[in-house]
């Protein structure tokens, strides 16, 4: 009796995941997409715009660095 | 036909009609579309700060929003709060638990949160005369990996126990669990305009949530190991993933599906950690061989490497100003590079 209420208990539990997946899925089935070849353009566009300001892909003059340490100046 | 044969007869044709909808969009690939764009310049980045005082292997660090400040976490029981500029440490905060594996720093600037294998994610308020515990959020069964705040009163949590989780840091409860990942969550990133957010998981799988409805909206596959590290493009509209399965890829959230892979043949170690630059650009990725290597998004060519520690990188981070990045390691040191 013992074992055929917990493989009933296992059945139902396996009943409710499944439900649950396949709600899951439905969502995820139901979204709209969008073609590769626009993500990319976008994509290009946004790292294209911002290029300029970025640090790390420009370089940044010593005189701006907070990180480089300043070295003292020697008078000769 | 029983409930459940049904069940899984529509489980395999929703699956089926997911993967034909992907490919009737998947009309190029990232690589190809971006052929024609100017390379990323050989990037030839220099340590300009060590940041030595941890005692033990360093598995976290967070970057202010102050561009100057971050928070780093080491198995040695600290948390370490450092000026960057200077390279001093501004704070310790010792921690109950040494078995840390995340710290964050909240947009304010007034608090920071840690948690590991106590199962629980721990706030702390800087802003008092002496640093105050605030919170224990205590309901996860499994390790924080993650941990990620919104505000001063709402933060993220990911775990060992599968699910990720917001907090209302003013009653410490959880607001909203977020159920359906079938292995440990390992990362997660929240989207720039705080609407949503994607998690990582050792199912190979990452997720994208809403915040506040709690409902997965995606899936995204291809990996084939635990996915470690994971991160939104600052467009908002594409995230980038690292795994043990030794790549990172480019997931379109519009497209709803890979569109570029960063792999090399010489490269045969786990990737730990990753950040990008300001523009989206670069992406630094933090893997298992003691480097941190630097790929050009777009192209998917590797432009250059972070040699210098002498360990595993555990973790990365770029300040919002993008002047620099950050590498923390199990060799107990932090690296700031520009």
């Amino acid at each position: 009796m013992v074992s055929k209420m917990s493989s009933k208990m296992v059945g139902s539990n396996n009943l409710a995941h499944a439900r649950r997946m396949v709600q899951q899925l439905r969502v995820e089935a139901s979204i709209e997409r969008i073609k590769v070849s626009k993500a990319s353009a976008d994509l290009m566009r946004y790292c294209g715009e911002h290029a300029k300001y970025d640090p790390l892909l420009m370089g940044i003059p010593a005189s701006e660095n907070p990180f480089k340490d300043k070295k003292p100046c020697i008078i000769l | 036909m029983g409930e459940m044969e049904q069940m899984k007869k529509e489980a395999e044709a929703l699956k089926t009609q997911i993967e034909a909808a992907r490919k009737a969009v998947h009309d190029t690939d990232m690589a190809s579309a971006a052929a024609g764009v100017a390379p990323a310049p050989q990037v030839q980045l220099k340590t300009r700060k060590t940041l030595k005082g941890h005692l033990a292997k360093i598995y976290a660090m967070h970057w202010s929003t102050d561009n100057r400040l971050m928070v780093s976490a080491s198995q040695d029981g600290k948390l370490l709060i450092w000026d960057s500029h200077s390279g001093n440490k501004v704070n310790a905060v010792p921690l109950k638990s040494s078995w840390v594996m995340t710290c964050a720093y909240a947009p304010s600037g007034n608090l920071v949160a840690s948690g590991g294998l106590d199962n629980m994610c721990t706030v702390y308020n800087l802003k008092t005369p002496v640093i105050k515990t605030v919170k224990e959020l205590d309901a996860h069964t499994g390790y924080l990996s993650c941990a990620r705040f919104l505000s001063d009163t709402e933060i993220l949590t990911s775990s060992g126990d599968t699910t990720c989780a917001l907090w209302d840091l003013e009653t410490g409860k959880q607001k909203t669990v977020f159920l359906n990942h079938v292995g440990d969550c390992m990362c997660l990133s929240l989207s720039p305009d705080m609407n949503s957010f994607v998690s990582g998981a050792c199912d190979s799988l990452a997720k994208l949530w809403d915040v506040r409805d709690g409902q997965c909206k995606q899936t995204f596959q291809g990996h084939t190991s635990d996915i470690n590290a994971i991160s939104f493009i600052p467009s908002g509209n594409a995230i980038i993933t690292g795994s043990d399965d030794c790549t990172c890829k480019m997931y379109d959230i519009r497209a709803d599906q890979e569109v570029i892979c960063y792999q090399d043949a010489a490269l045969n170690s786990g990737v730990t950690s990753l950040a990008l630059s300001t523009s989206g650009r670069l992406i630094f990725a933090g893997y298992d061989d003691f480097n941190c290597n630097i790929w050009d998004s777009l192209k998917g060519e590797k432009v250059g490497v972070l040699s210098g520690h002498d360990n595993r990188v555990s973790c990365t981070g770029v300040p919002e100003d993008g002047m620099c990045v950050c590498t923390g390691s199990w060799d107990s040191f932090l690296k700031i590079w520009n």
